[in-house]
């Protein structure tokens, strides 16, 4: 186990990059806690992958440093790293069995049978796989392949850290949640360090104790999933996490009140900074349809059983709020009103007031 | 209840016509020539499976047989091993690819009468240029118009050129279908470059290899064009293979029937070993 | 536009992947496919865009019968899961290319990819290739193509299912209103009760070859007719286990019991199986007629703005889920409020009886 320093890394799959578009990651500076339970969080292409990449040692990248435990280990090849990973797609040696798959990466070190065999047990029943272990992996299905990538990777005692790469992609939607419960039960038991990249926000909320969310190769917020949701330090914070997504609408700050569409709206606290381009972010949750307050029309009503995403327009702009039951229908004209405490101030896409005393 | 469009068997009718005429129609001119005897003027006694016995029994057909079977095991030996070596060392990506599969490609573009001429002209002793440098630089002696061990080496040689390319390309086609992950997988399982060989590209190979073989197999066990034009079947008879025997026999001696039967049980042979092949390739799968 | 299927099955060597179905689906609105892999989505479809045979039974477009027509002459569009397009083609030629089969005129072709590209916000790709698009815009091509070709029937089978999950929602969100207005009948199939939802109009529930329920989408989400129906329509799995009604009360095993009202309470005495929604089943008490439990928690989810608990109770697994964050110790015992005045009773051959 071990704590893992990135520290002024930056890279480009380009040889000579000569601007910030051209780099895949810009100036990533991040110490991650020995033991804990990490998930980077961002759409396709926002250099998450890459991250994992370079701190697996698969990829070098083109400037900065990767310290485990204080000692550098930028220049050591994966296998020297002392770590481990699950793949997207579940890697399995097709022609052996579940128990010579998970007892592989200990055999290539030259652990000793008696441990060896105590470890594979251990881990399968951790797993719950024990009465597969004479089976051959290629049988398998998609979810069992799966956690035996993920078992080849806990079954070393000395790794450094455990990722995992979209490790749910192939997985049956109702098996899903049986997966995430088992990792987040895993990383209970083994307290590893360990980092899951993914897109989907309830695996990172699930998983991670701290949630690292990426946009365009630039790190926007690390934080806890109660602090990511509650106070995102971002505009794509906000509309990236949370389904439906944090509403952000243009306004602008006069004598340091904030308004939206000619009305003034209440902010959790003092405006900070100046200039730049102004918007609101409030979450649809903390938005009420009432008889006084911001005028909209209902553009749409959707039932989602538990509760109802109400979609209003105010002018031109979309307004959307959560609520418990469908009260309201299409076309009805209604009245928003925004929870000071939940509304924030962004500028240049930026959180711009201070908390609330 | 109807669970299957009758019509579709119309569209496999064509196939059918084709195979008959293909396949069935000279296969059962075969077989009638096998149980009779003739003398010319479309003459025929019939003969029952005397050919048949007379070939099993033939010390003549045993030899050729045998030369078939070391011939093809050779081929195989070397081949398969060599094939999958290059495929292993070849770029996976980048400006070389293509440069390496046209050029791996070649030798299968040349027809095969050409391959034994080209070779026998480079092997002649004296003037060949692989002849001279053998005898006249290094000093070996070598000679395939006269010594059989260097007739065979030439054969085997030959084959090797002609056709490793072959596995190659179809091995190198059951690589680069291995997605990255597996590979990096292997290095964070501290697996060695052979235990990646053996437990990664092996498998993924399987069946390429298994149709690689396969062709070769029956490829090189019904090899005629190429040891014919080379060597003609000698020094003596030490290179007459199963086909060039039965050549010499059906239009040397013009003993249709004795040669209907060889071929049959040559195809038999063929038939047979193709699918124990098959089968102890594959059994695995069914499971 | 209307399609109906007359206990249409299909039947592969002997192996039944469709039991005779029969329903109607209506344009106007979205008819959607729920079921768990495997249940027979793609199956179906297949079936009705004649991709398979049919075993028995007749498939019917608007009252026509076109049980024994091609793929090609029911004129109907299809989206994959995987993004389907040309790879040799540009956007501009894969979404004209159904129209050029169809042999339209060139100036109608154009105007008509023009359109189907602008709604879609494909306008400045139209020169690049599929391979040259990210994941969600090679989908988008595969919708324009369905759009552009104005075909009688639209079959969209999990499309979303591989993108990411931001792009899904913000996909979601349009499809409603790219269809709108069509004529198209519009068929989709998902995996997601959520996605259901979401889209609204007309679910079939599918499971297991056979369409268990088909009607409007909330209608269905309340009222299902069986237990196996809940268990489609609900994620977080819905929960339930048996109990005693014995008088106006039910009866847990673990000893909970809770007062019955309405048409629960007039059922005979016997045993009945409870169904309740994770999200009946909160941290906090809502109303004073809650059922206090008490479970010992395995496992919290959280996904935004709602945070999910597996607990165990008895011999059975149970979830809530609640809006908010809520402090839960893995492996502790915690206290659960189930909302019984929202609990499905289900009779022991699984029908709901109230």
């Amino acid at each position: 186990m071990a704590k893992i320093t990135l520290s002024n890394l930056r890279h480009s799959y380009l040889p000579n990059p000569s601007g910030p578009a051209d780099y895949a990651l810009k100036e990533i500076d991040l110490d991650w806690r020995d033991g804990g339970a990490y998930a980077l969080l961002g759409p396709s292409g926002c250099g998450k992958s890459t991250l994992l990449n370079i701190i697996s040692g698969l990829l070098n990248p083109s400037e900065g440093r990767i310290l485990f435990d204080d000692k550098d280990v930028t220049d050591l090849p994966p296998d020297q790293r002392n770590i481990a990973q699950v793949f997207q797609f579940p890697v399995i040696y097709d022609t052996m069995t579940v128990r010579q798959n998970l007892a592989f990466p200990l055999q290539n070190r030259g652990v000793n049978q008696s441990k060896i065999a105590e470890r594979v047990a251990e881990i399968a029943a951790m797993l719950e796989v024990e009465e597969m272990l004479d089976t051959r992996a290629a049988h398998l299905s998609p979810d069992n392949k799966q956690k035996i990538s993920m078992g080849r990777g806990l079954v070393r005692d000395d790794v450094n850290v455990v990722m995992f790469d979209e490790p749910l992609t192939v997985i049956d939607p109702h098996l899903k949640w049986k997966l995430r419960s088992k990792l987040k039960e895993l990383h209970q038991r083994v307290k590893a360090t360990m980092i899951y990249v993914t897109h989907d926000q309830t695996e990172a909320l699930t998983f991670a104790d701290q949630v690292v969310v990426m946009q365009e190769g630039e790190i926007v917020q690390i934080g806890t999933p109660v602090e990511l949701f509650e106070r995102p330090q971002h505009t794509f914070v906000g509309h990236f996490i949370g389904s439906p997504g944090m509403n952000i609408l243009p306004a602008t700050v006069e004598n340091g009140a904030a308004m939206f569409h000619g009305n003034a709206v209440a902010l959790e606290g003092n405006v900070t900074g100046s200039g730049g381009t102004t918007e609101l972010g409030i979450r649809p949750e903390f938005i009420k349809l009432s008889d006084a307050g911001i005028p909209a029309r209902v553009r749409k009503v959707s039932d989602v059983g538990r509760h109802a995403v109400v979609e209003t327009i105010v002018g031109d702009i979309p307004v959307k709020a959560v609520v418990d039951s469908a009260s309201v229908e299409q076309g009805e004209e209604v009245h928003l009103t925004f929870e000071p405490a939940q509304t924030r101030l962004y500028r240049d896409g930026w959180i711009a007031t201070e908390v609330a005393q | 209840m109807k669970t299957e469009n009758q019509k579709a068997w119309f569209f496999v009718l064509p196939v059918l016509i084709l195979v008959a005429f293909n396949a069935l129609v000279p296969i059962m001119t075969v077989v009638n020539y096998s149980v009779q005897e003739t003398f010319g003027n479309n003459v025929f006694f019939w003969q029952g499976l005397d050919w048949f016995e007379q070939i099993l029994r033939s010390d003549r057909f045993h030899a050729a047989l045998g030369r078939q079977f070391l011939f093809t095991f050779l081929i195989l030996i070397i081949e398969i091993p060599l094939g999958i070596i290059v495929a292993l060392s070849m770029p996976r990506k980048g400006f070389w690819v293509p440069v390496c599969l046209v050029t791996m490609a070649l030798p299968m573009l040349i027809p095969w009468n050409v391959v034994g001429s080209m070779w026998n002209i480079f092997t002649l002793p004296n003037i060949g240029l692989l002849g001279y440098f053998m005898n006249d630089v290094l000093g070996i002696n070598y000679d395939m118009t006269q010594q059989p061990l260097s007739a065979w080496i030439t054969i085997i040689v030959m084959d090797v050129w002609h056709w490793t390319s072959l596995v190659v390309l179809l091995s190198y086609a059951g690589l680069v279908s291995i997605p990255d992950a597996y590979y990096q997988a292997a290095k964070i399982d501290g697996a060695s470059p052979w235990k990646v060989f053996r437990y990664i590209q092996l498998p993924k190979m399987k069946t390429v290899l298994t149709i690689a073989i396969l062709l070769r197999f029956m490829d090189s066990f019904n090899i005629y064009t190429e040891p014919f034009v080379l060597t003609g079947g000698g020094p003596g008879n030490s290179t007459t293979l199963l086909s060039i025997d039965l050549v010499k026999i059906a239009l040397g001696q013009f003993d249709l029937g004795p040669a209907a039967a060889m071929s049959l049980i040559y195809f038999a042979i063929t038939l047979l070993v193709s699918w124990l092949f098959y089968t102890l390739m594959t059994k695995d799968d069914a499971k | 536009m209307t399609i109906e299927l007359k206990s249409a099955s299909k039947v592969v060597r002997g192996i039944t992947h469709i039991k005779p179905t029969s329903l109607v689906m209506k344009t106007g609105h979205f008819n959607v496919l729920l079921g768990q892999t495997g249940s027979g989505k793609t199956s179906l479809i297949k079936l009705m865009a004649g991709l398979d045979p049919i075993a028995e039974g007749q498939i019917f477009f608007d009252g026509e019968d076109v049980t024994k027509l091609t793929t090609q002459r029911r004129n109907i569009s299809l989206v994959h899961q995987f993004f389907v397009n040309y790879p040799h083609m540009t956007v501009f030629e894969n979404i004209a290319s159904p129209l050029r089969v169809a042999g339209m005129a060139k100036s109608e072709i154009e105007g008509r990819v023009q359109e189907a590209a602008d709604i879609l916000q494909l306008g400045p790709m139209l020169n690049r290739r599929p391979q040259e698009l990210s994941g969600g815009q090679q989908q988008r091509c595969a919708l324009a193509r369905a759009i552009a070709k104005e075909s009688r029937a639209v079959f969209l089978d999990e499309p979303l299912a591989n993108l990411d999950y931001k792009l899904r929602e913000e996909l979601r969100e349009q499809l409603p209103e790219l269809f709108a207005g069509r004529g198209a009948v519009v068929v989709y199939a998902t995996s997601e009760p959520e996605e259901a939802l979401l889209l609204g109009g007309e679910t079939a529930l599918m499971d297991d070859g056979v369409v268990t329920q088909f009607g409007p989408t909330a209608e269905i989400y309340r009222n299902p007719a069986t237990l196996t129906a809940a268990r489609v329509f609900s994620d977080p799995p819905i929960n339930s286990a048996s109990i005693i009604k014995a008088g106006g009360e039910a009866r847990l095993g673990t000893g909970v019991s809770w007062r019955l009202e309405g048409q629960a309470a007039d059922l005979p005495d016997g045993e009945y199986t409870v169904a309740i929604r994770p999200h009946h089943v909160t941290p906090v008490e809502a109303s004073s007629s809650d059922v206090a439990i008490e479970g010992k928690v395995l496992v919290t989810e959280l996904s935004g703005s709602e945070s999910s608990a597996h607990f165990q109770m008895g011999d059975h697994g149970w979830v809530s889920l609640a809006h908010g964050v809520h402090p839960y110790q893995i492996g502790e015992k915690h206290r659960f409020f189930l909302n019984a005045s929202q609990a499905l009773y289900f009779a022991p051959d699984g029908r709901l009886v109230a």
